[in-house]
């Protein structure tokens, strides 16, 4: 064989076919695949999102924001802020103390302990509220003597919050135990042959390794907490100004027949969550090369 | 610093990991325990620096029981085997960490620490790396600098679990050096942990040879070359 032959056959173009990747499909079954998810997305995600703005501004901006500005809907949103602004420190605080005792200690018991953290997610809603109302309502030894003293817990923000606390419990220990549980505790027990003390250990090597999960449970946990309605319907009595929440007023609004009223409040609701959505994208962008630089270790 | 291990031993739930040890270190030496894995010598190392407890026998530090110390009380310069470097510090800030969680009043003025972590560096041939993190070091470089946090707290002996366990051989043999070059600086009693017997013999003073969570032998290395005292440590060290 010649080189002029050779350098022929070395230049000529392969078929691309015969490179592709073993793990790559056809052109065809590709574009059906794409096809489906972003069919999918655009119905089950986007189309809902879309369809809550329109409605809500289908009288134009001044009728939903006037909707938005009446006392009831105020108050709603108050409420909704409030009980968020409490619900989510506290189970923020009781997942760090759940994932820290489930990864940090060894102990009878934890697999138990680990289901217990994993009901809210299992039980209904509603059966979580009707628990409340049992052992807290006027009628139950706890609530008799709570409302006697003036601290009634159901129809009334406790109630609420408690609900609220119990639905979105797993979420922070959730998103902390498997990061805690793939660290180990080896930084730990370096810290303390270092000589630092237990308190020390937990605010500069604990805290600083799970933050970014720290971060997701609890924009989880936020989302969650101001969209609950099941078992906050349930506690709360539905009391319209006092103890209605954005979901709660949203489904009373919806049956009255008020769209626009319903369709803002749910926007706003909406546009509440997609913000958390936001300042984790944020978040994450800002703080890009401390990401990578701590999890490629 | 001498150390004195008096009967101890460790079960687990399910396990015993040392039945009762006793074993003398001298102050200043260099000690290998040497075994495979399951031998109970990370166990007994473990208990030296105070993060596991004994389940009967007493440490003795300098002669005093030092059984019921916390391990922040014990203060034993500890390596571990994967080094557990604080990940999202710098290797500056990893080495200061012993000396900023000191008690206010004992804690060095921060110009001091500076010029303690800066001579650590020195000491570890390592002193152009204060400022980057440790996933972006060697594993070698991550071993001398996880050596050097151990060093700044001023410990009273110096504990190594596998030190040279995840690096290449070619390393492994410059690190060995080092660390010899260290505990003659220093003096400081040093007790590391190892499978490999050639580490051991060629690195310590004196090897404690384990095995089943039990001693086998102790010995200088030429002795359990040249003397083993049972067969497992003929099997083991011929190996």
């Amino acid at each position: 064989m010649s080189d002029a032959t050779s350098a022929t056959i070395a230049r000529a173009p392969q078929p691309r076919a015969r490179f592709r990747n073993a793990t790559e499909e056809t052109p065809l079954a590709r574009a059906v695949l794409i096809a489906l998810a972003v069919g999918g997305l655009l119905l089950l995600i986007f189309a809902p999102l879309a369809v809550v703005f329109a409605e809500a501004l289908a009288e134009g901006w001044g009728a939903a924001v006037a909707s938005l500005g009446n006392r009831d809907a105020r108050s709603a949103i108050q409420l909704t802020l409030l009980i968020t602004a409490l619900a989510v420190p506290l189970n923020a605080a009781f997942g760090i103390a759940a994932a820290w005792l489930i990864t940090k200690f060894d102990f009878r018991g934890k697999a138990f302990l680990i289901t217990l953290i994993d009901l809210p997610f299992s039980v209904s809603p509603v059966v979580a509220g009707l628990c409340i109302i049992l052992l807290f309502g006027a009628n139950s030894l706890i609530g008799g003597w709570l409302v006697a003293h003036g601290l009634p817990i159901v129809f009334a923000i406790p109630g609420i919050v408690l609900a609220t606390v119990f639905v979105t419990f797993p979420f922070v220990a959730r998103e902390l135990i498997p990061v805690m549980i793939e660290q180990g505790r080896a930084e730990e027990e370096a810290a303390l042959t270092l000589g630092a003390s237990g308190w020390r250990i937990f605010l500069t090597v604990t805290l600083p390794n799970i933050r970014w999960a720290l971060l997701y449970g609890t924009l989880l946990c936020t989302a969650r907490a101001m969209g609950e309605f099941g078992a906050v319907a349930v506690v709360s009595g539905k009391i319209r100004g006092q103890t209605a929440t954005m979901p709660i007023t949203i489904e009373m609004l919806y049956n009255e027949y008020l769209s626009v009223a319903a369709f803002s409040m749910a926007a706003l609701l909406t546009a509440f969550a997609l913000l958390t959505l936001l300042l984790k994208t944020m978040l994450e962008i800002r703080h890009a090369d401390q990401l990578a630089a701590t999890r490629r270790h | 610093m001498h150390i004195d291990i008096d009967e101890i031993a460790k079960d687990f739930a399910t396990s015993t990991a040392l039945h009762p040890v006793s074993l003398a270190i001298p102050s200043g030496a260099l000690v290998a325990l040497l075994g495979p894995s399951g031998s109970g010598k990370t166990t007994l190392l473990r208990i030296l620096a105070g993060l596991e407890f004994p389940s009967s026998g007493r440490v003795l530090l300098n002669g005093q029981d030092a059984t019921g110390l916390s391990v922040q009380d014990r203060r034993a310069g500890f390596v571990f085997q994967s080094y557990a470097l604080f990940r999202h510090m710098t290797v500056f800030d990893n080495i200061a960490y012993g000396l900023r969680a000191r008690p206010r009043a004992s804690r060095p003025p921060k110009a001091e620490i500076d010029r303690r972590v800066t001579r650590l560096l020195d000491l570890i041939q390592l002193p152009q790396i204060a400022a980057r993190y440790p996933s972006q070091l060697s594993g070698g470089q991550r071993q001398r600098v996880a050596l050097a946090r151990a060093l700044a707290i001023e410990p009273r002996m110096l504990l190594l679990d596998e030190p040279f366990g995840a690096l290449d051989a070619k390393v492994r043999k410059e690190l060995r050096q080092g660390l010899r070059d260290i505990h003659d600086e220093t003096g400081l009693t040093t007790v590391f942990v190892t499978h490999d017997q050639d580490e051991a013999m060629e690195l310590a003073d004196l090897v404690v040879v384990m095995s089943m969570g039990r001693v086998e032998q102790i010995g200088r290395p030429t002795d359990i070359r040249s003397r083993p005292a049972t067969d497992f440590v003929r099997d083991f060290v011929n190996s």
